[in-house]
């Protein structure tokens, strides 16, 4: 395979990294040995994935340099760190879709030969998914594949190039828990035959469970580099936010009030004309948050999207304060009190070549007194903007700032002021908390917990499990456009929903679907 | 030594005014290149051309008559531009424009008041132009095809038109065979301000005065805004897309429609071959280089006729091939359009050891 030697040990050492207006890492310096998994942990924007590019040559450092087994190398490209055994598999998966397995395996691989023996390839390929357990079929095309497979061949890549050293962005985002403990049994198989893992993340649970050591980045500088078994999980938070983190926000009981959203045996096809919601019934009251938990791709877009306005629905119905709004255009889900926190942010949240006024703007201008008959009266857009910038604590230069330049979390602040300010009672929340640090997550969540004890009906998406299981009073497990299950805040368990979220548990709705109430 | 080129934070208003100065100079530098090649002495070629564009009241009415279509069409462009509906079919709408103030001067004014002529020529010519801008809108808004082929396909049917008019039905039949059509009465003519500058100049003024305050003060504008800037973002907060692309369009063939009405009615006064020569596609540069901005569509289109009027100059005082004056003309917007990277960007030389802006910054 490569003619790379055996890693004895990776170290950066002083590496420092500029992009314009910021340093992503100032002086970081990392050991990784073979036989461990070492845990990069930080918050987003902490400079983790960065520092990974640095190492697989993806940037350059300005400053610092890697040693090898004691040599200095230099990595000018990919290509150069993989030559060296050092690959990455990144949060975005780089696979072609239309090609089988092996094809993508040796895709890009020197020399290219002009006559391919795929035979050959997917023998390799089959005896290296077998020594590792990492199954799949070296003949499937990579659109058949479930995304955990697609981790498994991105992971199959870098081994059959003869990577000694694997770093992983986030591997663990796009996994149900159970194909997450799975990954840990083979990154597990792959230390004990002496390759060294590196793996991003920021999730606590994970770093205690999957590591061996543990180096905590907190704005691009290392702040400790402890051994797993000797540290604990709020120890690590304390590092890595730089104070104590309350775990839990404290949460009125549930004040329920009539239903707000119904919606009933709702059917709709996702972007490829295929069914993504099959039949789909719940409700929320008033003063209610139902979670949606599921494994991206279950149709929580979907839900999202026909419930605002987005998406025409192919059968059911959706009623808003007993307004039928099924198959309504987005304004009309606007003008019947829903509001809409969408998943992408930049892409259909924001407009990011905007300022902050225009982007706060964008649900009130139609009416006074921003608008005044044709036009809109820029004074008191913004005054608006100013009392919402000073209402949600967002922190701009000026409301005159384009958008794009203020950071993750007071971009979704600027998002949910606008939706709040817009809503009349029903909040549809998608990813409200992607990418975001561990302060603006607390106050969005804050901000929708107040939202709740206000009387708002909300449905609350999220990938995170602890997000949903603090938030809501309910939560409904997708799998494959259909409800798996309805559990009540108090009785769920991660592990009972995984099971649920893998298609494998289904039970009957619990009683916060009741028959009363309901619009006919 | 590393050297990067990168995103400036924001944009700088110094570059911005600094780096089309330098583009023109650095364009004249390589034109004067060309020149030399073909034995002219560029000293005297740029002469010949600043006075042939400007250099007197005669020269400069010439670049204004060639200012107005410019502008007109300019305007046309930059606001369809501006919501990413790419309109190249600026020189059909401009011909239909034509045709239809044509029509009204030949075959209605007979029957109209003299005074309302010209109004009812302004109208139907904006009008044409308006539908032949709307038929590709139609298309985009509820099937999705894609506009930049309809409009472009749709100027050919348009200049075609315009031929088929003058040579056949509408030729005139005291013409002594010539293309064209009958010269236009005298109330069908725009009146003239100063040499052959015509009302039309007062036209494409109105015209950037109502794209600026559609864009700067209507919710309208607003709307056009957020759609050029993120489309999917326009849909969600409940915009209708394909409302805008009619309403848009409609103003924007409208628009190029003047310019053909201003042109027909007020340099040749009959319709004839030399209405669609190209101003429609020209126009696309004067957008760009105006930077979609109404008021610089103005003064970027008086700019792009002194180009075209000084390079007939060069071509008839110093007995240039006519491809010199082209290559100049062309030399010109590359580099000023080129160099507009700079405002945007900027290059740095970088030091391992030296410490970056970006610490300054953080």
């Amino acid at each position: 395979m490569s003619e790379s030697q055996t890693i004895s040990a990776v170290e950066m050492r002083g590496i420092t990294k500029r992009f314009p207006g910021v340093v992503a890492n100032r002086d970081v310096d990392l050991t990784v040995t073979p036989g461990h998994i070492h845990a990069l942990l930080g918050e987003n924007g902490a400079g983790k994935s960065t520092l990974m590019n640095v190492l697989a040559g993806l940037y350059q450092a300005e400053e610092g340099f890697i040693l090898l087994n004691g040599n200095r190398v230099r990595f000018n490209s990919p290509r150069d760190a993989i030559d060296h055994g050092i690959g990455m598999v990144h949060q975005h998966f780089m696979l072609v879709e239309s090609l089988t397995v092996a094809e993508n395996v040796i895709l890009g691989q020197r020399p290219a030969r002009f006559v391919i023996d795929h035979e050959r390839v997917e023998e390799q390929v089959r005896e290296l998914s077998k020594r590792y357990h990492l199954n799949v079929d070296p003949k499937a095309f990579i659109w058949q594949l479930s995304v955990g497979e697609q981790q498994r061949v991105e992971i199959l890549k870098l081994l059959y190039r003869g990577a000694d050293m694997l770093i992983l962005d986030e591997p663990t985002a796009v996994l149900t828990p159970q194909e997450s403990q799975e990954l840990a049994n083979i990154l597990r198989q792959m230390t004990a035959e002496g390759k060294a893992i590196i793996f991003i993340t920021h999730k606590l649970d994970e770093v205690m469970r999957f590591s061996d050591w543990v180096t905590v980045l907190r704005g691009g500088e290392v702040v400790a580099t402890p051994k797993t078994s000797e540290t604990t999980k709020s120890e690590l938070a304390r590092l890595m936010v730089g104070r104590e983190v309350l775990f839990r926000l404290e949460k009125e009981p549930c004040q329920k009030g009539p239903d707000v959203l119904v919606v009933e045996g709702v059917r709709a096809l996702n972007d490829k004309g295929l069914p993504a919601l099959k039949g789909m019934s719940f409700s929320i009251r008033s003063g209610e948050i139902l979670g949606v938990a599921g494994v991206a791709g279950n149709g929580q877009r979907e839900i999202a999207e026909v419930i605002t306005g987005l998406r025409p629905v192919t059968g059911g119905s959706i009623y808003v304060n007993d307004v039928e709004i099924t198959n309504c255009t987005p304004r009309q889900a606007i003008e019947t009190g829903v509001s809409h926190i969408p998943g992408d942010r930049l892409g259909v949240g924001l407009v990011p070549n905007l300022p902050v006024s225009d982007n706060l703007a964008m649900k009130a201008y139609r009416r006074p007194p921003l608008a005044s008959g044709p036009l809109l009266n820029y004074e008191a857009l913004r005054n608006f903007a100013r009392n919402l910038v000073k209402g949600f604590n967002i922190t701009t230069p000026s409301i005159q700032t384009d958008t794009r330049l203020l950071s993750g979390g007071n971009q979704q602040k600027v998002v949910l002021a606008r939706e709040i300010d817009a809503s009349s009672g029903m909040l549809v929340a998608v990813h409200p908390s992607r990418g975001l640090d561990v302060g603006a997550t607390e106050a969005v969540r804050k901000t929708l917990l107040e939202q709740r004890d206000n009387g708002a009906a909300i449905l609350l998406i999220s990938e995170e499990l602890d997000e949903l299981m603090q938030l809501s009073d309910h939560i409904a497990v997708f799998y494959e456009g259909e409800i798996m299950g309805i559990v009540d805040d108090e009785e769920a368990d991660t592990e009972e929903l995984g099971l649920m979220m893998a298609g494998e548990k289904r039970i009957s709705q619990t009683p916060s679907i009741e028959d009363d109430g309901r619009p006919r | 030594m590393n050297i990067v080129f990168e995103k400036r934070l924001s944009r700088s208003r110094r570059a911005a005014v600094l780096v089309p100065i330098i583009s023109f100079i650095l364009a004249l530098l390589f034109g004067s290149l060309i020149l030399l090649a073909f034995g002219v002495n560029p000293l005297e070629a740029y002469r010949v051309m600043a006075v042939g564009s400007l250099g007197s009241q005669y020269a400069l009415t010439e670049t204004l008559v060639k200012a107005i279509p410019l502008m007109l069409t300019g305007l046309s462009v930059s606001i369809a531009f501006r919501m990413l509906f790419w309109n190249i079919g600026a020189e059909g709408q401009l011909a239909m424009g034509g045709i239809a103030a044509t029509y009204v001067a030949l075959f209605l004014s007979d029957s109209l008041p003299g005074a309302l002529t010209i109004p009812t020529m302004v109208l139907l010519g904006m009008l044409a132009g308006a539908i032949w801008g709307l038929i590709p809108a139609l298309l985009k808004a509820f099937i999705g095809v894609n506009e930049i082929l309809t409009t472009l396909m749709m100027n050919y049917i348009a200049i075609l038109m315009v031929e088929y008019l003058y040579l056949g039905p509408w030729r005139d039949p005291d013409g002594y065979g010539f293309p064209g059509t009958a010269p236009f009465p005298p109330e069908a003519i725009l009146p003239r301000l100063v040499g052959r500058v015509h009302l039309g100049i007062i036209f494409a003024i109105i015209a950037a005065f109502i794209v600026w305050f559609v864009l700067s003060r209507s919710r309208w504008g607003y709307e056009i805004r957020v759609i050029g800037e993120n489309q999917r973002a326009a849909r969600y907060t409940g915009i209708n897309i394909g409302k805008n692309i009619l309403l848009v369009m409609l103003l924007s063939g409208g628009l190029a429609g003047l310019a053909g009405m201003a042109e027909v009615s007020g340099i040749a006064r009959r319709l004839y071959q030399g209405l669609t020569v190209g101003y429609g596609y020209t126009a696309i540069i004067v957008a760009w280089m105006a930077n979609l901005n109404p008021w610089a569509v103005l003064f970027v289109g008086f700019f792009m006729a002194a180009l075209l009027v000084g390079g007939d100059q060069i071509q008839i005082a110093l007995q240039t091939p006519a491809a010199v004056a082209l290559v100049l003309q062309g030399a010109i917007l590359f580099f000023v359009l080129g160099g507009w990277i700079f405002v945007n960007y900027r290059i740095r030389l970088l030091r391992p050891s030296e410490p970056a802006a970006a610490d300054e910054l953080s």
